[in-house]
């Protein structure tokens, strides 16, 4: 990779570009890297909307102003972000680990049909005291998306199979499992959707106290968004000061080491797949109680698969999750209006690809020299 | 009754898509390029098919633009990991996600365009009288079927007693060494990729073109792209073994319509027929299969210590240390 081309050399340009491999970098250097990789992907999916017949420069505007335009609609945005940021940690924890939870969706399915079970099988009666009841919730979520998680990080323990597709085949399983029940025992009214959540397991929103300040009247943003924020410290901490965290750390980063240091893989596999399951559930328990207020078949336009652009795009770091979360939950909120429908989906895999691509400029340094 | 020739039948139609977009896999693959994006590429290729073939009238043309379609994909896959050296597993994803937006976009309105050009039917004469076998097998099949019948043994052939073939696995099971013999391990990555890309491409249109015509945004493929990379390791990155699969695949998916049908099913009372909503769990059993036969091959091959191609998912990098 050090020898200059020969395309220059050909056309005798009296400089030649360099490529060599990069020692160090300054701490902000990656992050600058990708908010480039950010600009140049939008750019790409502007040419790509001006191909398709669109209007790119009204369309980002578009966007931005649905997304970020006034305080109503900021509060939809974070309203988006909530249940990203939690599957984007639960992305981040097991990529972390190299491990390819691609199966958040499926988790985050789980999670909302655990924590709808309370109500709806029920396990909790109605008038339940609010905390008790969400708290109860929020438990099975995390259980049931935990256990949506296991499944494949014991198969990828015990007998290595491979988890990128074992993941992608239980998030049908999950959608299908949860129509069964949607659509049958839990159905209201023969729809495919169950009866109204009771109030005491409507997590807390901000219009809830419009009484008090009356400005806050109208903005649904809820509880989950805390629970979200706390998640993300929990997850850092976990991470980067906890011991634990070294361990996942160092498998991802040399798996081989790791054995010979004595590190159990089998069991941090096992038990990573779990809490990043659980994190996934999470989202989906504060998505049907601070959103939808129902279990229903539509309630994620793929948050699942979104958590895996938004993990890479905040480098795996469990704090960079969160601003990264409100620009995709932005990006979905104001994506909702535009068409052709599958602009926010491509936009989002170009992200992807610029963010990837643009890594290399992590370990190489172009440079311009004098020949 | 199960009509089990009709279901066979449509096992092999259906397993054609599977087994295009698996061999395509294999290819990369066994030169040590993991392409998760195969769902994206199947579903750009299967909505270019139907654009063209609607626009033209001409299915073949369809067919040719599939594969051109995916094809450019994979490479943009391909200068990512080979030249770029990203995680293939991310960049796979990206792929897909690149894929299946790109052909919503595309495909905008598409699903009203009506019935298009379609792919020709043919029975083999002579084979297709062999009972049970030629109904199943040789009659009133898609001319890709046959196709997909050639491609199985030609693949074979080509990987493990070729010269090109050696070249292919060499590049994929120890770089370092096939760079060392002078073998181009960047331009054989690129090729296998693209061959990739193009079969997946075709197994899109395999869908849009022949065994369910139409554009159906993304429920075209309806995750048929990730069995097929499923395959691939259950197949233990032969194409006999793929091709098995995924007839066996796609008889499954038959056999699951077809068993909510009647109302006695041997001789008892149908629960499909009399409770539809337990027909979720009809649905959830494909993919419950693959996991199944995932721990069935992964099992297996711990034991015969096989694996995958040995570089596979390591991008080569020119002058540092092979592995």
């Amino acid at each position: 990779m050090t020898t200059a081309s020969k395309t220059t050399r050909r056309f005798l340009i009296p400089w030649t570009l360099r490529i060599e491999p990069r020692v160090d970098a300054p701490r902000w250097f990656s992050g600058a890297v990708s908010l480039g990789a950010l600009i140049v992907a939008f750019i790409i999916g502007g040419i790509i909307i001006k191909l398709a017949g669109g209007e790119p420069i009204r369309a980002y505007g578009h966007i931005l102003k649905a997304a970020f335009g006034n305080i109503g609609v900021i509060n939809d945005t974070l309203v988006k972000a909530t249940p990203l940021i939690l599957v984007g940690l639960a992305c981040a924890l097991a990529f972390r680990m190299k491990l390819w939870n691609i199966g958040a969706e499926g988790q985050f399915f789980l999670g909302a049909w655990g924590a709808s079970a309370i109500v709806l099988a029920p396990i909790l009666p109605r008038d339940t005291p609010p905390l008790i009841m969400l708290t109860v919730m929020a438990l099975a979520g995390f259980l049931f998306g935990a256990l949506w998680g296991f499944i494949p990080g014991y198969l990828k323990a015990r007998f290595n199979v491979n988890e990128i597709i074992t993941t992608l085949m239980l998030n049908y399983i999950a959608t299908s499992w949860v129509l069964f029940w949607v659509f049958g025992a839990w159905s209201e009214g023969g729809f495919q959707m169950s009866h109204v959540f009771p109030k005491s397991a409507w997590l807390p929103r901000l219009t809830d106290y419009a009484r008090q300040f009356p400005q806050l009247s109208g903005l649904t943003l809820h509880g989950g968004f805390i629970l979200s924020l706390a998640a993300a410290v929990v997850i850092w901490v976990i991470l980067k000061r906890s011991r634990w965290g070294y361990e996942i750390r160092l498998i991802g980063d040399n798996p081989r080491a790791a054995e010979y240091a004595g590190i159990p893989i089998v069991r941090n596999t096992v038990l990573v797949m779990m809490l990043s399951g659980g994190l996934a559930g999470l989202a989906g328990m504060s998505e049907v109680t601070g959103v939808v207020h129902r279990l229903q078949g539509a309630i994620s336009p793929g948050y699942g698969f979104t958590g895996i652009i938004i993990a890479w795009l905040a480098n795996l770091n469990p704090i960079a999750v969160v601003p990264v979360s409100v620009l995709f939950g932005g990006l979905i909120q104001a994506g909702r209006e535009i068409q052709p429908s599958g602009v926010p989906r491509m936009l989002q895999g170009i992200i992807l690809f610029c963010v990837i691509a643009s890594s290399i400029l992590l370990r190489y340094r172009v440079r311009i020299v004098r020949r | 009754m199960l009509d089990w020739t009709l279901i066979l039948h449509a096992g092999v139609a259906t397993g054609t898509i599977l087994l295009f977009a698996a061999i395509g896999e294999i290819f990369a693959e066994r030169a040590g390029v993991l392409n998760l994006g195969v769902e994206g590429m199947m579903l750009i290729g299967a909505m270019m098919a139907f654009k063209v073939a609607v626009a033209t009238g001409n299915p073949w043309l369809g067919v040719v633009t599939a594969m051109l379609a995916a094809g450019v994909l994979s490479l943009l896959h391909a200068i990512v990991t080979i030249h770029l050296q990203a995680d293939q597993v991310v960049s796979g994803l990206a792929t897909n996600f690149v894929g299946i937006g790109l052909s919503m976009v595309l495909g905008e309105g598409l699903s009203k365009a009506g019935a298009g050009a379609l792919l020709p039917s043919a029975s083999i004469p002579g084979l297709a009288a062999i009972p049970f076998l030629g109904p199943v097998l040789f009659a009133d099949h898609n001319i890709l079927v046959y196709l997909g019948y050639l491609l199985v043994p030609v693949a074979w052939y080509y990987i493990n007693f070729t010269r090109p073939g050696l070249h292919l696995r060499a590049v994929g099971e120890y770089p370092a060494a096939a760079d060392a013999l002078g073998i181009n391990v960047y331009r054989l990555r690129y090729l296998y990729v693209l061959t990739g890309g193009l079969l997946a491409g075709l197994g899109g249109a395999t869908i849009s073109l022949a065994v369910s015509p139409g554009w159906f945004s993304e429920l075209t493929t309806g995750g048929l792209g990730w069995v097929a990379v499923g395959l691939v390791i259950f197949a233990q990155w032969n194409p006999w073994r793929a091709a098995a699969g995924a007839y066996m695949f796609g008889a499954l998916r038959r056999l699951i319509l077809d068993l909510q049908g009647p109302q006695l099913l041997l001789g008892f009372a149908n629960p499909f027929f009399y409770m539809p909503r337990l027909g979720f769990f009809l649905q959830m059993l494909p993919w419950a299969v693959i996991i199944l036969i995932l721990v069935i091959g992964s099992r297996e091959a711990m034991r015969q210590r096989l694996g995958a191609p040995a570089a596979l998912g390591v991008p080569y990098i020119r002058g540092e240390r092979g592995k």
